[in-house]
């Protein structure tokens, strides 16, 4: 990977840091911070369910996980918030880790891989909703203690930032998997895996680094979340919601690219937001839309909006599949 | 310890219940079967069922027992159009994208339901609701022991419907062998559509027999599809049999467990139940295809 | 339902969007408050899972503004009118900030609402940054105000002061009672409050002569009550107390009912659905003799009838969301006129300081005290008698003698 890979990282990030202090109002500096969160979720999505082709509907495990592991080493053992991010980060990946070994070890692919992760994150709800330490269904409240050394910002635009450097991370990290021979391992595994072994690709090991630095990215999303609402409950930080937004931003921004989870989860909020004001106010009815531009994208264009803006540069380069495709369940 | 009739009426009611689990668990572990999904949809159309019963109830005044026969062909004919005209064109034949496709269907129900009908739980009040089958010292919910029979005469006919007539023997051929089925001339994506409108079907069954002991609201489905995954799991994921067993065993382990254990944990224990089955023996526990 | 709410936010965030969208940046001005009309904003779930729950608030709290209004709006400030802003929460605690930064930028004074506790401690957090005196109503979690944000305060009882007076309440009934209570069975939901009250009942119960012979718990959604209501078959406790959301209540009551287990009395703690019109209008054999310790409106006051009927009108059922939002609106207006002014900071001294008329609501005076907390909040007793919900407790504002032992 060479700086000239970083390239188009850059302008980017930039515009994205600048955005905030153009005068927006707190609603919108708002709704970035919360469009950065779910990028990054989304983004740790991307690195397992659009390079290894593995969909999971259980992101939330490893969202959760980040932010719980935060708000408990803070509020009950006084740990100092950057030390508890690193921790939450940490405990995150291993989550991640541990379920990849055990589903790896089984064959679990598609249907199936997709019914375990949605089973574990919960069973990791139900456990947060009804144990001591999470404050059970009551919550965590992580008291406001403004300060940078806290990782609680004053100024939001300031949050932004942070949020953006995080993204920045992800997006660099995806150039990697572009680039490197861990990338295209990943890749070949998710074309065809028995091809992949048969050249020699250790598949257990590419995987299971998959889903660990999948599972890390979310989890930082996770602490983002818990330092950004200084509140958690079992049902925010292991719900079906996280899952399932960060399953829709990366396959509609495109699965698979460096850009596709930023643009989807910049379009599909953002159009939340626009149709829940063009809808006359109707509860529910942004939802209903976020499902019709799934199925849209999936039927149409199954390499998402990156897929569609960036066809002619993409076709350039080599190693970018069209998404996530195989057949079958578990070989049994 | 509990006393004997106590603990009886528990495995009882627990058969009970766990057979309308069952039927539930039919059709999903049907589409599975011939369609190699899992559709994530199911809840939704469950609620949309009983959202349907709940309707015909509050607008027609028809018993949520007759509701069925008009239901039925309503989902079934749904569920045709669309496994037809969404979800295949839309899934383009990939595993991945066809959950997607799924998914985002349930999503488009769900909130369409919370548009039409807000989050307001609903119920239906039907003089039997309360009616107990007595005996000796057991007491026995009238709508569960209906809920029971009716959902074995259900199986009796899917069974009927999938050996006895042509569709289904065209069914279970598109299940063992796609390719083969299609060069014998079978239309497999007819025969994809009439599965998924099969397995719709059970489920106006389902919120039939629910909705006089239950109650519904936009959210309704899912407290049911996710034990219905494990029974399909369970069974053997496209085994029709092992989703009826299964879904008596998971009843029945349920009331069990909620009576010894408590409730909450009860519901964990499914779920790890579910993990196990998946990880060390994921054709499950009976093993057999359609 | 929701005209006032389109016309008011569309502006802004479609400015924003269109910002976001192209990247085109233009310095966004913040609406200015009309000269006349005086902004202030109600949160709560209009859409999303609790969005029944913002269906019935929002009813109070409109009422209450065309009172104000059509009786010559805030005299201290010419007669200017006040103007309801509604944002969507969305039953979620993330939307509910954003909802609350939305409010901001429309200007308004003052926040009411919020609902259910997560949501009310994002929101209140959101409207701290900028010195926006948010008044939270029904949610109980004492964490709402015990966080030192001297923006925030809280209408209706805290979690504490409810389940203290809850038991004095059930101590007094059974005191009272001939033949009295002495086994006690605990059926909560394993999660939110279910677990918390559970935990504090059986603190205090056994010190108030009690017998706790059982505690279940159940998870929610819960797909069926049979086997928690077996057990107490089989137990026969002389007192259950549960807590759990009205979906559980409606099948546990109705499983009761069904399975014939009959205590002496059915005792709920923000049950919901022992002080829900719609259960008892559904199943009013299950639903009579149930008790309730929750918010409650004053039965005889004049404007009960009223939100009654403007519940009717919009075709749902009365609870308590109404008569608390509308009692909001009115304390609201009440600050105004002390401070004379619609800016937020003088707003918030007076809520801090002066006391206010809680209407429909059995505070007596409104007065907040150093962590925000309405120190005269009481959630009222009531009793399912009839087909009809009846005030028992506390006896200034009872409507009926409570019926216990019911069985």
């Amino acid at each position: 990977m060479s700086a000239r890979d970083l390239f188009p990282i850059l302008p980017v990030l930039l515009v994205l840091a600048v955005l905030p202090f153009l005068g927006l109002s707190g609603s919108l500096v708002n709704l970035l911070i919360f469009m950065m969160i779910v990028t990054l979720a989304a983004q740790g999505w991307n690195v397992l369910g659009g390079y290894g082709g593995l969909a999971s509907f259980g992101h939330a495990a490893f969202f959760g996980t980040g932010a719980y592991a935060t708000a408990i080493l803070q509020t009950r053992y006084g740990i100092n918030a950057w030390a508890a991010l690193v921790a939450g980060v940490a405990l995150g990946s291993l989550v991640g880790a541990f379920i990849g070994f055990l589903t790896f070890r089984s064959g679990l692919k598609g249907s199936y891989f997709a019914l375990i992760t949605l089973a574990f994150a919960e069973v990791l709800r139900i456990l947060a909703n009804s144990s001591e330490i999470t404050g059970g269904g009551a919550g965590i409240v992580v008291p406001i203690d403004y300060g940078f050394e806290n990782l609680q910002l004053r100024d939001r635009r300031f949050f932004v930032l942070l949020a953006v450097v995080c993204v920045g991370l992800g997006l660099v990290i995806t150039r990697w998997l572009d680039r490197s021979k861990f990338g295209a391992y990943l890749i070949a595994i998710r074309e065809n895996e028995d091809a992949a072994r048969a050249l020699g690709v250790d598949v257990m090991k590419v995987k299971l680094g998959a889903i660990t630095l999948s599972a890390a990215l979310t989890a930082l999303s996770g602490v983002l979340y818990t330092q950004n609402f200084l509140f958690l409950d079992a049902n925010v930080a292991y719900g079906p919601w996280i899952s399932i937004e960060a399953l829709f931003a990366a396959i509609v921004g495109g699965l698979g690219t460096m850009f596709g989870p930023l643009i989807g989860a910049v379009v599909l909020l953002g159009a939340g937001e626009v149709t829940k004001e063009f809808s006359g106010g109707i509860p529910g009815f942004d939802l209903l839309v976020f499902g019709v531009i799934l199925i849209i994208t999936v039927a149409f264009a199954p390499n998402g909006l990156a897929g569609i803006s960036l066809k002619g540069f993409r076709r350039k380069k080599s190693g970018d599949g069209a998404g996530a495709s195989q057949d079958g369940g578990a070989d049994a | 310890m509990y006393p004997i009739p106590i603990i009886a009426e528990a495995l009882i009611n627990g058969l009970m219940l766990g057979a309308v689990y069952a039927l539930v668990a039919v059709g999903l572990t049907l589409i599975y079967g011939v369609l190699h999904i899992v559709n994530f949809a199911h809840g939704a159309f469950l609620t949309l069922s009983m959202f349907g019963i709940w309707l015909l109830w509050e607008h027609a005044g028809l018993d949520p027992y007759l509701s069925i026969l008009v239901l039925t062909p309503v989902m079934f004919g749904l569920g045709y159009a669309v496994q037809r005209f969404i979800i295949g064109p839309a899934g383009h034949g990939r595993d991945n994208s066809i959950l997607l496709v799924t998914l985002g269907i349930s999503i488009i129900i769900e909130n369409g339901l919370l548009v039409v009908f807000k989050s307001d739980t609903r119920t239906i009040a039907t003089d039997y609701g309360f009616r107990v089958i007595e005996i000796g010292p057991l007491l026995l919910s009238w709508p569960r022991a209906v809920g029971f029979l009716v959902t074995m005469a259900t199986a009796v006919v899917v069974w009927l419907i999938l050996n006895r007539t042509d569709a289904g023997k065209a069914i279970r051929a598109v299940a063992k062998e796609k390719l083969g089925a299609r060069l014998v001339g079978i239309d497999v994506n007819h025969i994809y559509a009439l599965t998924f409108a099969l397995g719709s079907a059970c489920l106006a069954v389902a919120a039939g027999l629910l909705m006089p002991v239950f109650y519904v609201n936009p959210q309704t489905g899912g407290a049911f599809v996710l034990v219905a995954f494990t029974i399909v799991v369970l069974g053997g994921m496209g085994s029709v049999t092992g989703a009826l067993l299964g879904g008596l065993l998971i009843g029945v382990v349920e009331a069990a467990s909620s009576l010894f254990l408590g409730d909450s944990l009860g519901q964990i224990g499914i779920f790890l139940l579910f993990i196990l089955v998946l990880l060390f023996k994921p054709t499950g526990l009976f093993g057999a295809r359609i | 339902m929701t005209s006032i709410k389109n016309t008011l936010s569309r502006r802004t965030v479609l400015k924003g969007a269109a910002a976001l969208g192209v990247g085109v940046l233009a310095a966004p001005t913040v609406l200015r408050a009309q000269p006349a009309a005086v902004k202030i904003g109600l949160l709560q779930p209009m859409s999303g899972f609790l969005s029944g729950d913002g269906q019935l608030a929002s009813i109070g709290a409109k009422v209450a503004v065309e009172e104000v209004n059509a009786a010559g709006g805030i005299k201290a400030l010419d007669g200017a009118p006040i103007e309801l802003i509604i944002g969507d929460s969305q039953s979620n605690a993330e939307a509910g900030a954003q909802a609350t930064e939305t409010l901001n930028d429309e200007g308004v004074s003052i926040i009411t609402g919020g609902f259910a506790s997560g949501i009310s401690t994002t929101a209140t957090q959101a409207a701290a940054r900028y010195d926006l005196p948010f008044i939270v109503d029904t949610a109980v979690s004492d964490a709402i105000t015990g966080r030192g944000l001297s923006n925030t305060f809280r209408f209706g009882p805290s979690f504490s002061i409810a389940t203290g007076i809850a038991l004095e309440n059930l101590q007094r009934l059974n005191d009272a009672a001939e033949d009295k209570a002495k086994t006690v069975a605990l059926v909560h939901e394993d999660g939110l409050f279910g677990s918390g009250l559970a935990g504090l009942m059986q603190e205090k119960l056994p010190g108030m002569g009690f017998e706790i012979v059982e505690v279940i718990s159940h998870p929610t959604p819960a797909r069926d009550m049979s086997n928690v209501v077996l057990r107490l078959r089989s137990l026969n406790p002389d007192l259950i107390i549960p807590s759990h959301y009205y979906n559980e209540f409606v099948l546990f009551a109705r499983t009761l009912q069904q399975q014939r287990v009959k205590p002496k009395g059915i005792y709920a703690i923000f049950g919901g659905a022992a002080s829900s019109y719609r259960f008892v209008n559904e199943y009013p054999e299950a639903a009579e003799g149930v008790m309730d310790c929750n918010h409650w409106g004053m039965p005889d006051h004049p404007a009960t009838a009223k939100l009654m009927q403007a519940v009717k009108d919009e075709g749902t059922f009365y609870a308590y969301n109404t008569p608390t939002n509308y009692a909001l609106i009115h304390v609201v207006a009440q600050a105004l006129e002390k401070a004379g002014s619609s800016d937020r900071g003088a707003l918030t001294e007076v809520l801090k300081t002066e006391e206010f008329d809680p209407t429909v609501m059995p505070y007596g005076t409104v007065k907040f005290d150093e962590t925000g907390q309405n120190q005269n909040a009481l959630p009222l007793n009531t009793q399912v008698q009839n087909g009809d919900i009846k005030v028992i407790y506390p006896e200034e504002y009872a409507q009926a003698d409570p019926i216990f032992p019911v069985n």
